[in-house]
């Protein structure tokens, strides 16, 4: 399939997949198994420059969009869906900056991510507020030239490992959803401090912890756009960092889908090689359409963005999220199943494809909530027509 | 210090198969790369650059399609790079290239020290480094697997022998030939990939570098090849069967009555 | 000059296409071209970066592909230039077994034109190695002593065996293709401004034109080529250890010694030899030894190895890796045979858990005996092993060990 990529993300993919290659394929297992930081391979992606990917070049990045992120996401999580969140969680919060952040801000803290030398967080998730994201009870209160902040987020990737945090925190409760604010909180604050390493199911090469703030004092010049934009700012951030979770799904059902499709012309079972067989064959064939859907509805939206910036995309970020992350539930399932019994066995990299694939129909908006935002964009948009 | 890297432009024979019918040589999808050994001297230069700083030209001498090795030692780094390409040095043998080479660098100037791989993955022969410094009339190590120290006249190394390791130290201007124990080389960086597709790679032909004709290609090459033929093969021998205790007895008996055993 | 094709023999029949190794040749239609012919509709036409290795002259049955050269006269005076000589190489005083490897082939060789066969012994101390050289059959032994070259290095061995080749004038000079002997023969061969071949696997002399026929493998081994300097002299060429067999020792040869102090001569010598380290690693050399046993990917992991290292003990043998296991971390580098690592040639080669890629065979398949161990039928190896055992080479490798040492007592 022709996707008209530029010479430059021709480059970008041909850099993103040596990487792959050849110094995550390797280690892969590794992390796995011991649930390490990789951070060699941080090492390895700033050295080709591939952290500042997405970010312009007066900050020390290549100058890149989302699109570009989107494609060194995809070949990446290729190969290993998990360590490539150094890489995609950072942009996740590098995003709100680049967004919203004043001049300072962007040259405070984007050329050391775009440069590798710090990762980011974005710091949304409480235990009491997952999809209900107004539920937070992380508060910041105002007092004199700082924040003080309180409370507890959860299941935050990169949680620990990262420099730079994004947090959002109720500046104001009876403000209700005006009442919240986004923080830049560094690591080594005093009063900030992380929870327990999560044991997780999969994407077990990042790290995934709890974040506590305990009369966390944070500068006033940490405050991200104004008081009051924090949910505007996080619905914003997920509108352009959606296709980037839809990268990482679509690399691994990508992987997958190229896996089984080896494995089944190696397998010889009744004297041929299963892909002979029409059950096989149609399995393959759902696999590879449903993977360039995905890929066709990721690249448009991500063009879209960097097209116009300005453009709401709430809807087909949703969109695209919400298909890329069934789609490889789907096809990291059917790939185990063609393996057979081998695809059960840690030793084949199946398995561990399907194990990854699952956190990407629920972080980042569980695919539910990506359907009630579509619907409620289709309503919205007929209303408007109906005017 | 202004270094100079010797690369090849080679086929990629990882593929490279005998055609059992015709018993000739089948190249299945084989593209060119850059020779492998060439890529540990790349590597070299720009960690010798990293260290004392200077300038790194890397030069080729081949067809117009070896401009592509060059923009990827570009893309690796490299500062400047030149590809030595005119119909008059076609069927240039390792004499021929190396004295071809070595005009090519005089006419890049004054170096301190000039790298090239041991040895080139088609022709095997690893005599072009040592015949370029003798062109060039300068001392040269080969088998280099680490450079202990360096500075503005001194170089001082550790040259692999068979059966261990020798450290030599000679002045500058040098020439080296290194080793794949020397480094790990690295992977281009996206900025340097973008910068090596815009630059320009300074093609030079036979009369830009000063050369005599009576040297160059097939006029300069004291060899020439009378006859290439495909090799018998080897044929294969017996299978021994049995689980693996009557293997073994079955094998040593053979080996004995060979006597080897 | 250059290489074409005879345009009104060529068929279009492409068999040279796939024969480039650098994927040149092309098969187009004569009209295009505008090379028309009555009965072809198609030719071969070869594109730019050519380099004259002559891959496709083989293919072609119909002779339509030719490779000129200028008519050339000689540079030297061919007649003057008499005598086989053969570079000695020694290493703290001990002459190398290469050499006389090279002896008994330069023998051959100097029978065959009728001339002598001479030595070039450089050292300091050397009088003992020089009468062992004479007893293995050569006439005459240039012994040149000094300091300075009681171990090699560059420019003092440069200097010297060029003076000598300059004022004595030998048709053919040989060396042992080791790391000292690749460099030496290259820089002595750009000084004289004469050919040199690398790695040859065997020598002949054409009986017409008494020239030095060189043959060596190319591209990993899959090509043999015939190489001849017929213009220039001395004809160099430099020889792996064990292609050739050593030459045997005669108690009642005679030569002559002509011994030379280079004490007070001006040699260049620029680099300086600081230091000599062992590499304690290996026990036995690879490179010697005559019986070796190697592992691959097959063995899974370094831990393994140790199966392989029993069996070489056993066998009282050196243990060789693939550049599988090498890369992997598993054994050295100083242990890996095949293209880029070391060309062996014992009695028996033993491989374990190798496919037996071409880049490998090409580093053992000159081996007496090659035994192979896989437990895939389809391994490569299995082609050019005299016995193959398809099995699980960690049942199979500790069997043999055991079965050996009951055996070998």
């Amino acid at each position: 399939m022709e996707y008209f990529l530029s010479e430059e993300q021709k480059m970008i993919c041909e850099l993103a997949r040596r990487i792959a290659e050849e110094k995550i394929k390797p280690v892969r297992e590794h992390y796995d198994e011991t649930e390490e930081f990789p951070w060699p391979i941080v090492e390895e992606l700033a050295k080709v420059d591939l952290c500042g990917v997405y970010i312009p070049e007066e900050y020390g990045g290549t100058g890149g969009g989302v699109f570009e992120l989107c494609l060194a996401v995809e070949e990446l999580c290729k190969i290993d869906g998990g360590i490539a969140l150094v890489l995609a969680a950072t942009a996740l919060s590098a995003f709100p900056i680049m967004l919203f952040g004043n001049d300072e801000q962007k040259k405070k803290y984007l050329p050391d991510i775009a440069a590798g030398k710090k990762l980011a967080a974005f710091a949304l998730t409480e235990p009491s507020a997952g999809s209900d994201a107004s539920a937070i009870q992380t508060t910041a209160k105002k007092e004199g030239d700082s924040y003080i902040l309180n409370g507890t987020k959860c299941f935050i990737t990169n949680g620990g490992e990262a420099q730079i945090y994004i947090v959002i925190t109720m500046t104001d409760k009876a403000k209700g959803s005006r009442g919240a604010s986004a923080f830049i909180v560094e690591k080594d604050t005093r009063g900030f401090s992380f929870g327990k390493k999560e044991k997780k199911m999969g994407i077990r090469g990042s790290a995934t912890r709890e974040l506590i703030f305990n009369e966390c004092k944070v500068p006033k010049e940490n405050l991200l756009g104004r008081e009051g934009q924090g949910f505007i700012i996080a619905l914003r951030t997920f509108d352009v960092s959606r296709p980037g979770v839809a990268a990482q799904a679509l690399g691994i059902a990508s992987g997958a889908l190229d896996d089984a499709i080896n494995y089944s012309r190696e397998r010889v079972q009744f004297g041929q090689s299963i892909s002979s067989f029409q059950a096989i064959q149609h399995l393959l064939a759902d696999m590879a359409t449903e993977v360039e859907a995905a890929r066709a509805l990721i690249y448009a939206t991500a063009r879209m963005i960097d097209k116009d910036p300005k453009v709401r995309v709430t809807k087909e970020a949703a969109m695209c999220k919400l298909l890329a992350s069934d789609v490889a539930m789907k096809v990291t399932t059917d790939a185990v199943q063609i393996y057979g019994g081998y695809g059960y066995m840690r030793e084949y990299p199946v398995e561990k494809r399907m194990r990854d694939a699952k956190i990407t129909q629920i972080y980042e908006g569980t695919n539910q909530i990506m359907r009630n935002e579509i619907a409620l964009a289709l309503i919205k948009e007929a209303a408007r027509k109906k005017k | 210090m202004n270094f100079i890297v010797c690369i090849k432009q080679v086929p990629g024979t990882t593929e490279i198969k005998i055609d059992p019918k015709t018993n000739t040589l089948i190249r299945e999808g084989v593209e060119s790369i850059v020779n492998p050994f060439d890529t540990y001297a790349i590597e070299e230069s720009l960690r010798l650059k990293e260290r004392i700083g200077g300038k790194v030209t890397v030069i080729s001498m081949g067809p117009p399609q070896a401009e592509s090795v060059l923009r990827e030692a570009l893309s690796m780094g490299c500062d400047e790079a030149i590809l030595l390409t005119d119909r008059a040095f076609a069927g240039s043998d390792t004499l021929a290239t190396s004295y071809t080479l070595a005009c090519g660098i005089r006419k890049i100037g004054e170096f301190g020290l000039v790298i090239c791989g041991k040895q080139a993955i088609d022709g095997d022969t690893a005599q072009v480094g040592p015949g370029i410094a003798e062109k060039l009339g300068i001392p040269a190590i080969t088998y280099v697997k680490k450079i202990e120290e360096i500075n503005e006249t001194r170089i001082r190394v550790e040259r692999m022998m068979e059966e261990g390791y020798e450290v030599i130290e000679t002045g500058l201007p040098a020439l080296i030939t290194v080793v794949k124990e020397i480094n790990e080389p690295r992977l281009p960086s996206l900025k340097g990939m973008v910068r090596a597709k815009k630059a320009e790679i300074h093609m030079w032909n036979a009369s830009d570098i000063a050369c005599e004709k009576s040297k160059i290609g097939q006029a300069g090459s004291p060899t020439i090849v009378n006859k290439i033929f495909t090799p018998l093969p080897r044929k294969g021998g017996e299978i021994i069967l049995g689980d693996p205790e009557e293997q073994a007895q079955k094998l040593v008996e053979k080996l004995r009555q060979a006597k080897v055993v | 000059m250059g290489i074409k094709i005879v345009e009104d023999k060529c068929t279009g029949c492409s068999l040279c296409v796939k024969a480039c190794p650098f994927g040149l040749i092309k098969i187009v239609s004569r009209e295009e071209v505008g090379k028309p012919h009555p009965k072809y509709k198609k030719i071969a036409v070869i594109g730019e970066g050519c380099n004259l290795c002559g891959a496709c002259l083989e293919p072609c049955s119909l002779e339509a592909i030719l490779i000129e050269r200028e008519e050339e006269k000689p540079r030297v005076d061919i007649s003057q230039y008499k005598g086989v000589w053969v570079f000695a190489e020694q290493k703290k005083g001990e002459i190398q077994g290469v050499a006389y490897e090279l002896l008994g082939e330069g023998r051959k060789l100097a029978d065959q034109l009728g001339e002598k066969l001479s030595c070039v012994l450089l050292g300091e101390g050397m009088d003992g190695a020089a009468k062992e050289l004479i007893a293995c059959g050569v006439d005459r032994v240039y012994q040149i002593e000094g300091a300075i070259l009681k171990n090699f290095q560059d420019d003092p061995y440069t200097d010297v065996l060029t003076d000598l080749i300059q004022k004595e004038k030998p048709e053919i000079v040989l060396m042992g293709a080791t790391v000292i002997g690749r460099s030496f023969a290259s820089r002595v061969a750009a000084r004289l401004g004469t050919g040199l071949t690398a790695d040859c696997t065997e020598l002949a002399i054409d009986p017409n034109t008494r020239q030095l026929l060189q043959t060596r493998p190319a591209f990993g081994g899959n090509i043999m080529a015939t190489i001849t300097t017929p213009y220039n002299r001395p004809q160099m060429a430099t020889v792996r250890h064990k292609v050739f067999k050593k030459a045997v020792k005669q108690g009642n040869r005679r030569g002559e010694v002509i011994k030379e102090n280079v004490e007070g001569k001006k040699l260049s010598l620029r680099a300086k030899l600081l230091d000599m380290v062992q590499d304690l690693t290996q026990t036995v050399n690879l490179a010697d030894a005559d019986i070796i046993v190697s592992g691959g990917r097959g063995l899974g992991g370094p831990e393994n190895f140790h199966i392989i290292e029993e069996l070489a003990r056993t066998l009282g043998g050196a243990v060789g890796a693939s550049r599988a296991a090498v890369d992997a971390g598993w054994m050295p580098y100083s242990h890996q045979v095949g293209q880029t690592g070391r060309t062996v040639c014992p009695k028996i080669y033993i491989a374990c858990g190798i496919s037996g890629a071409i880049q490998h065979l090409v580093g053992m398949q000159s081996s007496d005996i090659i035994v192979a161990i896989n437990k895939d039928p389809n391994a490569p190896i299995f082609k050019v092993a005299t016995y193959g055992i398809e099995g699980d080479l960690f049942q199979v490798v500790p069997a043999l060990t055991k079965r050996l040492k009951e055996v070998l007592g």
